[in-house]
């Protein structure tokens, strides 16, 4: 048999019917999908069409739902939405859960979180399994050695009313990272430097795997960033192969196998891997150790730089697509070629959001933010990943530690990642924020947002400007 | 789905690369539990500068193109977040087929579940074809489909190709969902196996 690929092995796996006579890359199949995520915000025409049609969910128990993108997050949690078509999409949710017999995480629920840190916290996703969810970052399961991506809202509906999806097979792209990460310079790091490299269609049409010895050295938290904010340059899903790291992650999961169910998962999954001469379509290498900490300055995410870089120069852009978006983005970013990275000020400081606002994310935050005060005119607010993320916090003492210093400790949401909820930057408002997107209007119309690590976020709060985290560090 | 054969109207230049969902529709418009009621919300801080106050310069709000049927855009148009609202608003706001040289893999499945044609073009036309739809003389086109070509008003013709699978689903507009229903008992024979196979997933 051919040498394949991880992603193949898992399509293979998952094939119902073949659509085509074609093969390989473009070839159309019928994928069964093992479990979906639902939020209340890509959902409910989903569930609409069902009901139009009369079609029953196939099989409820594969799906998990969660409010996460529209509630608020202010510190004492309420039922209510902040405004009337928030409330209308949670209403629908529930009465499409209830309805159609779909266990549901609502605003109140212990558990509720943002999905793609819910979802692994639990044990609901697990290696081998492919997962299609109506989220773009649904990526991030790749970190458990499934196979995420995300879908839209037909497709929802098409995976609620048959378990499958009408799929057509990616090319394949492993990025590998040699070597280690310098003190300081974190997971983000890693994917904000690939997505620069790459550009934000890097990855455009391609099934990724990232591998290597910069990636196994990663805790699964950090490989679950670097699987998420992978679709930032078009990674069309992504992969890990699962080592004893994800089964420790794993092993004490509400939702994971137990007992002797655990130990044949554990062998089985332990064979998840590419073949040692499987060829991939695209090759791309990442050297850990010469990746330092980054910063967006542009308003695509592979507009970014080392945080001891400059704003750079359209002029010096040959390229007269690139050097007109260049412009366009220093405009809106309201930022002049040649200045500082790190001599930019900022109003609002933003730890939080799928990509990074799990519990070893605030830990690295916390360890900066430490006995230190926010800067004077900087709004800073920290949203934990999920309830149970913010209760894990606050048992270690973090909590504390950021409202001593001037945060604020909310609740768990989506919130200013896309600031679908109440939490919105002012125009004009520069934000350093710990999140995926830096495109215009993300976090509010005319706000201004710039990427980087949650320590780096940390850093910038205090600082009252971008900065690099390392001036700041300390022994943990 | 509303299937697509033969389209004919103007096209508008939209160059920027990496136009996001955020910017095709932005996030307050996404509130609603309905597919309607999205063809102002489409583009909407490039075309408002304040409620109801049209920019003059964005090309949509221009006359020449404010019955534009197609659009010419730069690489990777749709990147983001998978809000399939962004078709929905391009489809109400009268936009039928997009060129380009390479989509957002999210958008582009929407797309295709919704009956808005994207067609990949290598660089060199995408320019040719952008140079014309900002010339109003010139920028009507017409889209066929089933012969998978596009023709300019002069006559000129773009050849373009298309995975057959999804040329013959917006085609013929077909439901998808009732199409992979007929398969039914051989998903449920699959799902047996599988499940058998990984106990744990059961």
């Amino acid at each position: 048999m051919r040498p394949r690929t991880l992603y193949d092995k898992l399509v293979d796996a998952h094939t119902v019917r073949r659509l085509d006579d074609r093969t390989g890359p473009g070839a159309g199949v019928l994928l069964y999908i093992d479990r979906t995520v639902l939020n209340e915000y890509t959902s409910p025409q989903a569930f609409s069409g069902l009901r139009a049609a009369d079609r029953a969910v196939w099989r409820p128990g594969a799906a998990l739902a969660v409010v996460d993108h529209v509630n608020p997050t202010a510190a004492h949690r309420i039922a209510a939405m902040p405004d009337a078509g928030g409330a209308r999409q949670v209403a629908y949710f529930g009465e499409n859960c209830r309805d159609f017999g779909i266990e549901l995480l609502d605003v109140l629920h212990p558990l509720q979180g943002i999905e793609h840190v819910v979802a692994p916290e639990q044990g609901f996703v697990l290696p081998g399994m492919i997962v299609a969810a109506g989220d773009s970052h649904t990526t991030t399961y790749g970190a458990l050695g499934a196979l995420g991506f995300g879908i839209g809202t037909s497709d929802i509906e098409h995976y609620l009313a048959t378990q499958t999806l009408v799929y057509r097979r990616m090319r394949t792209l492993r990025v590998t990272v040699a070597g280690r990460l310098s003190p300081g310079v974190t997971a983000k790091d890693v994917v904000m430097a690939l997505i620069r490299q790459i550009g934000a269609d890097g990855a455009t049409g391609y099934a990724v795997e990232f591998a290597g010895a910069g990636i196994a050295a990663l805790s699964v938290e950090g490989r679950m960033t670097i699987c998420n904010m992978a679709v930032e340059c078009g990674a069309r899903g992504v992969v890990i192969a699962p080592d004893a790291a994800v089964m420790a992650y794993l092993r004490d999961t509400p939702r994971a196998p137990k007992g002797a169910l655990w130990d044949a998962a554990v062998a089985q999954w332990s064979t998840l891997a590419s073949d040692a001469d499987a060829r991939f379509d695209r090759e791309v290498d990442l050297a850990a150790d010469a990746i330092e900490p980054m910063v967006t300055w542009g308003t695509s995410p592979d507009q970014a730089a080392p945080v001891n870089g400059w704003v750079p120069d359209p002029d010096a852009e040959p390229d007269p697509g690139r050097r007109r978006d260049m412009v366009r983005a220093l405009a809106y970013m309201d930022l002049t070629a040649g200045t500082a990275l790190a001599a930019i000020p900022i109003q609002r400081a933003f730890i939080g959001s799928c990509t990074n606002a799990r519990l070893s994310d605030l830990r690295e935050a916390a360890t900066i933010v430490r006995g230190r005060h926010v800067a004077e005119g900087v709004h800073a607010m920290v949203v934990p990943g999920s309830s149970s993320v913010r209760r894990a916090a606050e048992a270690e003492g973090l909590d504390r530690i950021f409202l001593a210093a001037g945060f604020e400790w909310r609740q768990s949401g989506c919130s200013m990642c896309l600031a679908m909820n109440d939490d919105v930057l002012a125009p004009g408002e520069r934000c350093a924020s710990s999140t995926n997107r830096n495109f215009e209007g993300r976090q509010g119309a005319g706000g201004r947002t710039h990427l980087m690590s949650p320590a780096m976020v940390a850093a910038a709060a205090i600082a009252g400007h971008l900065t690099d985290v390392r001036t700041l560090a300390r022994k943990p | 789905m509303q299937p697509f054969t033969t389209v004919t109207g103007p096209a508008a230049a939209l160059p920027a690369a990496n136009i996001d969902t955020d910017v095709i529709i932005p996030k307050q418009f996404l509130k609603g539990i309905d597919r309607s009621g999205l063809a102002d919300a489409t583009f909407h801080d490039l075309r408002f500068s304040a409620p109801g106050e049209l920019r003059r310069d964005f090309v949509l709000n221009r006359p020449d193109w404010a019955d534009a049927r197609f659009l010419v855009v730069g690489p990777n148009f749709g990147c983001g977040s998978s809000r399939e609202h962004a078709v929905w608003g391009l489809l109400q706001l009268g936009i039928r087929a997009i060129f380009g040289t390479s989509f957002a893999g999210i958008f582009a499945d929407n797309a295709a579940n919704n009956g808005l044609l994207l067609i990949d073009l290598p660089a060199e036309t995408v320019a040719i074809l952008a140079g014309r739809a900002a010339d109003p003389a010139r920028n009507r086109l017409t889209v066929d489909l089933p012969a998978e070509t596009v023709t300019a008003a002069d006559g000129t013709v773009f050849p373009f190709t298309i995975p057959a699978l999804r040329k013959d689903a917006l085609v013929r507009g077909r439901d998808a969902i009732g199409a992979t229903l007929d398969h039914a008992a051989e998903i449920r024979a699959f799902e047996a196996r599988h499940l058998a196979a990984n106990p744990w997933l059961a």
